[in-house]
């Protein structure tokens, strides 16, 4: 009873409206927490407009939407970042929203290469998905865990789009030909990969990541130390919405409201690496001339999605789990 | 007295009763028992947690059984140090232990089910000495000695005498290890891979990985049943089944010459066998692919990989979490475990009732408990579930049953006859109770509270289900630094894993150490 | 019959015995006296061949036994405390013997119901063992030493801890049985009349 009754004190204290209302933002670990110009519109938009947010992030997309799912109704923010189509129906069946969610960004997931690496092994970087289980690939892949991860999930679905009933036995090859599986993007990209300093120089990445390395190169460069293998390419669309049981739902409106405007979404090509919501949004030059838009990207029927993600989940994780 | 069992019957009643009553309701309401007991999955993972058990504890059993007699039956120096070192790794946070044993395996061990094996025999090496050697301990030197003039070999006195009363502890150790390899989390979590995996953390995997709560329930509630009647079983067997022994049962020196050589180097095995993983994984923190490097402990915290992009694991916030989660876990632990101590003593039936209860959690595994708190408590107005204090009431659960086994002993001890003289002295009924029994309980806290807190600071089941995004505690660092495959990111998981060790360590001998002060 | 000669024993790095001397003849039923602490019971399990002696040897019918496993000597020894086992009931203690020594079990069954018989105790055969009083269970431990008729029987106070009535009984019982059986028996006892009614004759162990 005692506890019951402080327990009760401590929720009534932590809803206590005072001064300015507290947003929380849940977004998946790679979007910025502070110090990017993302972060100073968020922080202008909301200085202005009587507001804080705070960036809370939770993981790569799969664990952050099954986290959601778990707290549905009783969120441990007010607005959500970066569901992307392959997880959508866990997270709309979840009942994660209060309404539902709006197109927040579009990227595309493809097998990325370091130019320098093949350039000085004198080897051909892959082209096509059937490649990558060519020994003269053995020990060079990098990729995510699709159960907690959504480049990882998209690129497993890319690989069933393509072979189709065979994926499992494709996956077999991979693994045979020593794959490399990391929990999350970060791991893979900033510490699996030949660029960042580990043993992998084709990882799954984005076809937007090209830009990233020239922008955020130090010293600065002007092309592109990174290619995209175009034929393993799979679209994402990601999404932004406000979480059901949310204390305060108009508030999280106006922030997905905000977050979708023209002016916090011509931050993104340059902080995020995507590509805003809004085709009619004008790209910043670098991300024009080195982003790759793949002509045929691989695509699954998202109602086919929603009917196999946990199967496939599961027999990817019997091949190659841990 | 009713008042005193209030605050511990709330608790147990509201956080493991009804907790585990819904999600036994939710799963009898769920059309998905037989789709999730039917999938090819969980039978397979059903099966290789079965049989992992049951290897683990027939190994267990085999290789427990040398040091077990050479530390209840033998007398040389030293013995006292390796009777405590032998129980440190039962006592050590799962986590610790999988990152002890990443340390000492080859990376091609990762993922095999012997690797799983070895780390469940070695975690419950402490179950088989301790218990089986208790047993041993009274078994008079004189009894065996009979046996030989009777002219039976010494084959035959193990055979016929020694074996079949060591049978009851055999069985109760047997079943203790059995129950704790099936419910393994913490080590599969981090040696095994997708198939070498047990139900429990398929529970988790389904419930964080999958979204898939129902299954996730479904698969606990078969645990729950399964290990259950195990666990009933076999405490039967051991009640219809004890003796009372006379005679001198001392540990004796062993004679000179082979004998002695063998009982101390089978001492010295069991020594270098416990230690040498935890050796290991304090060398792995300072190691990487390079050679010796103290960046794991130097480099803490800072992983910024892009503006604004921190890399994965802030080792002092995690540190923090775990301090500030286990100080308030403690806290209710102690105050609810010490009330539950003496409502039990005060009461009969209902004290009894009370015990059990209190008991349950140890029962139920880590990740049941912390799934069932995530099922139940979404409901207005008991919608807790983004709580900050979830987390620690979780582990006040977990630690509750040590305060309670630490608190009880201390208390029954205390001679009636002290109450009356009290009573006789003019003192109130109440103002008698609280000199004679309340003051008299406090000097037990300090081992009781240490356990709690190492009990708080190594729970890892519980904690993956209820912990919030940006709070991860220390085992939740751990586990996440160490399933990345970079260098760097690995020795930080053994630096914090050696920490864990460390603290764990420090806190279990306080506890011992008190409690081997009370009983001189 | 047994020969021991210039018997030394240390326990725990001391010197308990020192140089003994002792003739038992067939037949013949000696009892060890002296107080507590001068290694009447370690000279015993010397004997038994539980302890090994520092120097000296140990004859048994002109074999050197000194260095025999002790399942091996034929010595039978009646341990304080009894030491019956709590997991068998009487017969299969009393039985206990004859089973190491691979008899049949229909010979077995009547060794078992003969020395019950000897020792007073027929039809007990069932019982639990810890259902049984001091002095019944002082009994089985001798009915089970003296079913496989061992070369030598060793007594270690094998009175102690019952009652006077009880004691007396026993003490006239077991004169009587170890002269029935033709018994050679060495008696260690700290009571000068309890070694008068039972033994031949007395030595005395001191400092």
């Amino acid at each position: 009873m005692l506890l019951a009754a402080a327990a009760t004190s401590l929720v009534a204290c932590s809803d206590e409206p005072s001064g300015p209302v507290a947003l929380r933002l849940l977004a998946y670990d790679s979007f910025p927490t502070e110090g990017t110009p993302l972060n100073d519109a968020l922080d202008a938009w909301a200085e202005s407009t009587g507001r804080t947010v705070e960036v809370v992030t939770g993981g790569d997309t799969g664990t952050l939407v099954t986290k959601a799912v778990l707290t549905a109704g009783n969120p441990e923010a007010d607005v959500i970042w970066g569901v992307d189509n392959t997880w959508l129906s866990a997270a709309t069946e979840g009942g994660i929203y209060a309404d539902d969610p709006v197109v927040a960004d579009v990227g595309d997931v493809c097998v990325n290469y370091d130019i320098e690496w093949f350039a000085a092994k004198g080897i051909e970087p892959p082209t096509t998905l059937a490649d990558l289980v060519d020994p003269t690939y053995a020990g060079l892949l990098a990729v995510q865990d699709p159960t907690a991860s959504s480049p990882g999930l998209a690129f497993l679905l890319a690989t069933i789009a393509s072979e189709g009933e065979g994926w499992q036995d494709y996956w077999t090859a991979l693994r045979a030909n020593d794959v490399a599986v990391a929990d999350s993007w970060e791991t893979a990209y900033y510490e699996l990969f030949t660029r960042a300093g580990g043993d992998r120089p084709l990882v799954v990445s984005y076809g937007s990541s090209p830009p990233a390395e020239v922008v955020l190169a130090d010293p600065p460069r002007t092309d592109a130390p990174t290619g995209v293998v175009e034929q393993t390419c799979f679209r994402q669309t990601e999404y932004v919405g406000v979480l059901a049981g949310t204390d305060h739902p108009d508030d999280a409106a106006a922030l997905v409201e905000f977050l979708t405007s023209p002016e916090f979404q011509a931050e993104l090509p340059l902080t995020l690496f995507v590509y805003p919501a809004d085709p009619a949004i004008e790209l910043p030059q670098v991300f024009v001339d080195f982003a790759v838009v793949p002509t045929s990207p691989w695509t699954i029927d998202p109602a086919e999605i929603d009917a196999n993600r946990q199967t496939w989940q599961e027999q990817w994780t019997a091949l190659l789990g841990s | 007295m009713v008042a005193l069992a209030t605050p511990p019957t709330v608790v147990i009643v509201g956080f493991v009763v009804v907790p585990a009553l819904v999600i036994a309701v939710r799963t009898v309401g769920a059309g998905a028992i037989g789709e999730a007991l039917g999938s090819r999955r969980v039978l397979s993972i059903a099966w290789f947690t079965v049989w992992q058990a049951v290897l683990t504890t027939v190994v267990t059993l085999a290789v427990g059984m040398v040091p077990a007699y050479v530390l209840a039956r033998r007398r040389f120096r030293g013995r006292t140090l390796i009777r405590t070192l032998v129980v440190v790794p039962f006592m050590l946070p799962t986590v610790v232990t999988g990152a002890a044993f990443l340390a000492l395996l080859p990376d091609s061990a990762r993922g095999t089910w012997w690797a799983v094996i070895v780390a469940h025999s070695y975690v419950n090496l402490a179950v088989v000495v301790r218990v089986v050697g208790s047993a041993w301990e009274t078994l008079p030197h004189d009894l065996t000695a009979s046996a030989r003039t009777l002219g039976a070999s010494p084959w035959n006195v193990a055979r016929h005498v020694v074996a079949p009363l060591l049978a009851p502890a055999t069985v109760a150790a047997g079943a203790i290890v059995f129950l704790f390899a099936a419910t393994s989390f913490g080590i599969v979590q981090l040696l095994g891979d997708g198939s070498t995996t047990t139900i429990e953390a398929e529970v988790a995997r389904r419930a964080l990985r999958y979204g898939d709560v129902g299954g996730a329930v479904v698969l606990s509630v078969a645990q729950l049943l399964v290990l259950g009647s195990v666990a009933v079983a076999t405490s039967r067997r051991q009640r219809r089944s004890a003796h009372t022994l006379r005679g001198d049962a001392r540990p004796r020196p062993a004679r000179r010459g082979i004998p002695r050589v063998r009982a101390l180097s089978i001492a010295a095995v069991t020594a270098i066998l416990v230690a040498g993983p935890l050796v290991m994984l304090c060398a792995a923190s300072f190691r990487n692919a390079g050679g010796w490097t103290s960046r794991a402990w130097t480099s803490w915290g800072s992983g910024s990989i892009r503006p604004g992009i921190s890399l994965g694991v802030d080792p002092w916030s995690a540190i923090r979490a775990s301090v500030v989660t286990a100080v308030v876990a403690t806290s209710i632990a102690t105050v609810v475990g010490v009330l539950a101590a003496l409502a039990v003593t005060e009461m009969r039936r209902g004290g009894q009732w009370l015990d059990t209860g209190i008991m349950l959690p140890l029962g139920i595994s880590g990740v049941t408990v912390g799934l069932g708190m995530l099922v139940t408590f979404a409901v207005p107005p008991f919608d807790w579930r983004g709580q900050w204090w979830l987390v620690p009431v979780g582990h006040a659960l977990i630690g509750l049953p040590f305060v309670v086994r630490v608190a009880l002993p201390r208390i029954r001890s205390i001679q009636p006859d002290q109450r009356s003289a009290a009573l006789l002295l003019g003192a109130s009924p109440t103002r008698a109770w609280w000199e004679t029994t309340v003051r008299r309980v406090t000097p037990a806290l300090g081992p009781a509270v240490a356990l709690a807190a190492a009990a708080s600071l190594g729970e890892f089941g519980a904690t993956t289900l209820l912990s919030r995004s940006g709070s991860d505690t220390l085992p939740l660092a751990i586990a996440g630094l160490l399933s990345r495959p970079g260098d760097l990111p690995r020795s930080q998981g053994f630096a914090l894993a050696a920490v864990l060790m460390g603290v764990t360590a420090v806190l279990v001998s306080l506890a011992e150490g008190r409690a081997d002060a009370r009983h001189r | 019959m047994l020969d021991i000669a210039d018997l030394s024993v240390s326990r725990d790095e001391q010197l308990v015995i020192d140089g003994l001397d002792l003739h038992v003849a067939e037949g013949e039923v000696v009892a060890v006296l002296g107080p507590s602490g001068v290694g009447k019971s370690t000279l015993l399990r010397v004997i038994a061949g539980i302890l090994e002696p520092d120097r000296g040897t140990i004859h048994l019918d002109g074999t050197d036994i000194t260095r025999m496993p002790a399942h091996r000597r034929g010595v039978g020894m009646v341990f304080q405390d009894d030491q019956l086992f709590p997991h068998l009931d009487v017969a299969a203690n009393v039985g206990f013997g004859p089973r190491m020594q691979r008899r049949a079990s229909s010979e077995i069954t009547a060794l078992v119901d003969t020395a019950l018989d000897d020792v007073g105790l027929a039809g007990f055969g069932r019982r639990r063992v810890d259902t049984l009083s001091g002095g019944e269970a002082r009994r089985v431990a001798l009915a089970r030493s003296l079913v496989a008729a061992p070369r030598v029987l060793l007594l270690d106070e094998p009175l102690t801890g019952l009652d006077r009535a009880l004691r007396d009984r026993l003490a006239t019982d077991l004169a009587a049985l170890l002269r029935a059986r033709g018994t050679t028996a060495i008696l260690v006892t700290h009571d000068a009349a309890e070694a008068e009614v039972i033994a031949d004759r007395s030595v005395t162990l001191g400092r």
